[in-house]
Parts: C-alpha cells; sequence; structure tokens
C-alpha cells in the first residue's frame, strides 16, 4: 500500500532558512544545508528547497545552494523558484534536483510546464499553486484564485480550472499553497484541497497551515491529499518527522518508519 | 569501480551520489574503455521505453549487457533499467527490449472504484522480501522505498505471488525477489539472475533501506547466494 508522504519545505531567503506568515515577516531558521541533512536523518520523506526571492528579483535560482543540499539527501529533492526556461530545469536537476517546481512563471507561460514534461518527463515537473479565497466571487467556481508573486499578484484564473490545464499540459503533480493558511498553523485550506484532488488524476501535496498533526491527518483524510508540506513545525516547534509520522500511523495513516 | 551507464536517459548524479556516499567509487561514462575496466554496472534510467531502446542500441550497450551476465559481472539495474531486460515493454506501442529476462512490461490499470489510486504509481511503499539474497538484509522481511512508474514488469514465469505472464518453458526463469502491492495487484519490484540484480524503485532516493542495497552491491561478487 502506498504511503502518505510527510515532505520539509525550506524557504530560502539570502541564503538562508526563512519561514514566516503569510509570506511577510520572516524569521531565519538557519542553514540549509544543516537543516537538510537534520530533517534527511530525522525521517522527512521528500525535501523541497524553495528560492522564494528569486522570481520577485528576477534572477536564477542559486544553484550552487541546490548541489549542496543535494550532496546530504537520499530522498526526492524539489526544487523551486525563480525556474522560467527549459534550461533552469536541466540545471536544477543536473545540480541534483528529481523534480522541479514551477509557480509564478507557469501562469505566465503555460507552454513551459509541457516544454519541461517533454524534456524530461512530466514525473520531473511539479505545479506549484498558490491558491486565495474568493468565496462568493462567481468569477471562481471552485471559491479560489491563483496567485502568483508570493500571493501579492492576482491572475483572474481559478485554482481548479488551472490545476485541470497544468495536468493537460503534463505535470506529474501539484502542490497547492493556501496562502491565506500559509504560516498561520490552524489547518490546511480543506476544502480546496479535495477539491483539486479529486479533480486531477496526479498526486496532490497540500501545503499551507500545518500546526500539529492533527492538521497533517486531515489533510490526507478529509483533503485527500497524497502528500502534505509542513515548514513551521519542523522549523520552529521542533517536531521530527519521525514522531509526526509515528503519531499519524497510532491515527491509521500509513507512513513509512 | 563502478560505471554507471550513460546513456542519456535523466540525471544521474544522485545514483552517483548516493554510491559515492555508500563509499563506492562510481563514474557516470558512455566511454567503451572506461566501462570494459569497471567490476560493477549500474544500469540507471528514467524515461520512455522507446527513447531509452534506441540510445542504449546507439551506444551498444545491449551488447555490454548481454555481455556482463554471460561473464557473471555485477550489475544493478534500476527502474526502467529492470524494464528493460524483459523481452518487450507495452510503452510507446510496443517496443523490443533488451529479452534478458523473459516476460512483459505493462501498464498498471487504474482502479474504478478508487480515486485515490493513482498513475504513476508515486511514493514510498513497502517491498516483500520473498527470498534471501546478498544483496538485501538477511534479518528483515521487507523493506520501504520510493517509486515513480506507470509500467511495471510480469515475468514469464510462475511460482512467485506476483503479477506474471503465461509460462514461457523455452527460456530459463529469472528469480522475483521483491513484490509490492499497488492499484489491486502485486508486481514483481524486484528481480534477478544470477550476477544481475534489478529493482523497479529507485534505491538512490530510498533513504537507509536504499543505501543498504547500493553498499552491499559495492562489495558484491556476483554470485546470487
Amino acid at each position: 500500500m502506498l504511503m502518505k508522504r510527510l515532505i520539509v519545505c525550506l524557504d530560502i531567503r539570502g541564503g538562508k532558512v526563512t519561514k514566516g506568515a503569510r509570506f511577510v515577516g520572516n524569521v531565519e531558521v538557519g542553514d540549509p544545508v544543516e537543516l537538510a541533512a537534520r530533517y534527511y536523518r530525522e525521517g522527512a520523506d521528500e525535501l523541497v528547497f524553495y528560492d522564494i526571492t528569486a522570481s520577485a528579483e528576477k534572477r536564477p535560482i542559486d544553484i550552487e545552494a541546490v548541489r549542496r543540499v543535494a550532496r546530504e539527501i537520499f530522498i526526492p529533492y524539489t526544487v523551486g523558484g525563480g525556474i522560467g526556461s527549459v534550461e533552469d530545469m536541466r540545471a536544477a536537476l543536473l545540480a541534483g534536483a528529481d523534480k522541479v517546481s514551477l509557480n509564478s512563471l507557469a501562469v505566465r507561460n503555460p507552454e513551459l510546464l509541457a516544454e519541461g514534461a517533454r524534456e524530461f518527463g512530466g514525473q520531473c515537473v511539479i505545479l506549484g499553486l498558490d491558491s486565495k479565497r474568493r468565496h462568493g466571487d462567481a468569477r471562481f467556481p471552485s471559491g479560489c484564485e491563483v496567485v502568483i508573486h508570493g500571493g501579492r499578484t492576482p491572475t483572474g484564473l481559478d485554482v481548479v480550472e488551472w490545476a485541470r490545464r497544468a495536468v493537460e499540459l503534463g505535470v506529474g503533480e501539484i502542490c497547492l499553497n493556501s496562502i491565506d493558511a500559509d504560516g498561520v498553523k490552524e489547518g490546511y485550506d480543506l476544502d480546496i484541497t479535495r477539491k483539486v484532488s479529486e479533480a486531477v488524476a496526479v498526486p496532490v501535496i497540500a501545503s499551507g497551515g500545518a500546526g500539529n498533526v492533527g492538521h497533517v491527518r486531515d489533510a490526507y483524510v478529509l483533503g485527500r491529499a497524497d502528500a502534505a508540506l509542513i515548514a513551521s513545525m519542523a522549523h520552529l516547534d521542533g517536531d521530527s518527522c519521525r514522531k509526526i509520522k509515528a503519531e499519524l500511523r497510532e491515527m491509521g495513516v500509513p507512513t513509512r518508519k | 569501480m563502478i560505471a554507471i551507464l550513460d546513456y542519456r536517459a535523466g540525471n544521474l548524479e544522485s545514483v552517483r551520489s548516493a554510491l559515492a556516499h555508500v563509499g563506492a567509487e562510481p563514474v557516470v561514462t558512455d566511454d567503451p574503455s572506461v566501462i570494459a575496466r569497471a567490476d560493477r554496472l549500474v544500469f540507471p534510467g528514467v524515461g520512455s521505453a522507446a527513447h531509452c531502446m534506441r540510445n542504449i542500441r546507439e551506444r551498444g550497450f545491449d551488447r555490454v549487457l548481454a555481455d556482463a551476465l554471460r561473464a557473471g559481472r555485477p550489475t544493478l539495474a534500476i527502474c526502467i533499467g529492470q524494464q528493460l531486460l524483459f523481452d518487450r515493454s507495452d510503452e510507446d506501442g510496443g517496443v523490443a527490449a533488451l529479452g534478458l529476462l523473459p516476460g512483459r512490461v505493462k501498464r498498471f490499470v487504474p482502479l474504478a472504484d478508487d480515486p485515490s489510486c493513482k498513475i504513476p504509481h508515486m511514493g514510498w511503499n513497502r517491498v516483500q522480501y520473498l527470498r534471501p539474497h546478498p544483496l538485501l538484509p538477511s534479518d528483515r522481511d521487507g523493506g520501504d522505498f520510493y517509486f515513480v512508474h506507470s509500467y511495471f514488469a510480469s515475468p514469464a514465469w510462475a511460482g512467485d505471488p506476483v503479477e506474471h505472464e503465461p509460462e514461457d518453458e523455452t527460456r530459463e526463469p529469472g528469480v522475483v525477489y521483491g513484490a509490492t502491492e499497488y492499484a489491486g495487484i502485486a508486481f514483481a519490484s524486484m528481480v534477478g539472475k544470477g550476477p544481475f540484480f534489478a529493482a523497479q524503485f529507485h534505491p538512490e532516493k530510498s533513504a537507509g533501506d536504499g543505501l543498504g542495497i547500493l553498499e552491499r552491491f559495492a562489495g558484491w561478487d556476483g554470485s546470487p547466494c
């Protein structure tokens, strides 16, 4: 039986792992290489390296940092932030990434998702999707709008429609991040997670809002997510992935020991 | 020295890095003289079967692998590397593969009554060890490994609790070492034959259980028992 994945996200700003609420008020958590090695040892199922300011600063991702992290971990490794071309994807993969995550730049140029999937296989290409609640707005049937640039720029796209479109273009996985829930530690946005999970045939990673193990369980059970991303729980609360996954197993969720 | 066969099938850096981590001396190469000197081979692969087979033949790796099997050179096949050891794959409308093991590579069929059963099979899953092998820990009955694939190998020999083709009695069978459950079936997630050991999962991405296989491979003499 396929197990539910617990993924730790390293948000990188100025060469350091940071964490904040709703993408503002970031606090520095530590060195990416040291933290990656620690989370790997502590039983993380996957790791994400996300250069959160690359896209806004219109610069390529810090490829040397990507490479240093890759040498420390022997689990699947996703890299995102500032990836805007097939050449950027190739550079990240050659530096040791297994998957690349495209977000803002894919909204501007959706064909990039198809080019990446053709060149490297859909399993390498993740759509990073930032979702903002627009309940009651008839333009967004799913109740949520796709936003970019860390939530600052609305796109006019409906979240479920954009997820479906990206899968048609060839992405192998969707990481769905709720801007409203991110950093607030009151739980994932289960409603939109479930809508996206049921609308697409590829795995969905729930992201944004995890504050305790119950939230993570809810993402799998109520949100129908295949994987859950955590940041604050690992960085600030010091919960080890092994402990979180043991508690999930006690709640009946299959996880890797 | 371990030669990782480079036929432009995906990124080989993670296989190289994991082998180096367990103390081996890996080299990513398509140079016949380097491959000839290697003590062991790794046959990796990501991508579509037709694309991979074309690149394998262009570089003469089909002969390299057939010779390695005859000569008893320890070889580890990973992911599509495992699939291509068989006779043929249903991928890309049907592709003739290496034919070193009897059997066929088939696509998972999603379960109609379970929308959570997604194709590809992506994530961590259990491998039940069916019989001992020098690359497997002798004190464990299974391990957890990372998979990413839509097709799986269906061997043309009987006797194991996995999905298989009708028995082909004209051919020498291989051995199934591991079984994994997905999409309502059990499939052969580890197979072997003499000095060849093959895994559908990615040992280089499977933390301690995967690194253990790589470490034992780095010291394996190619004898299956």
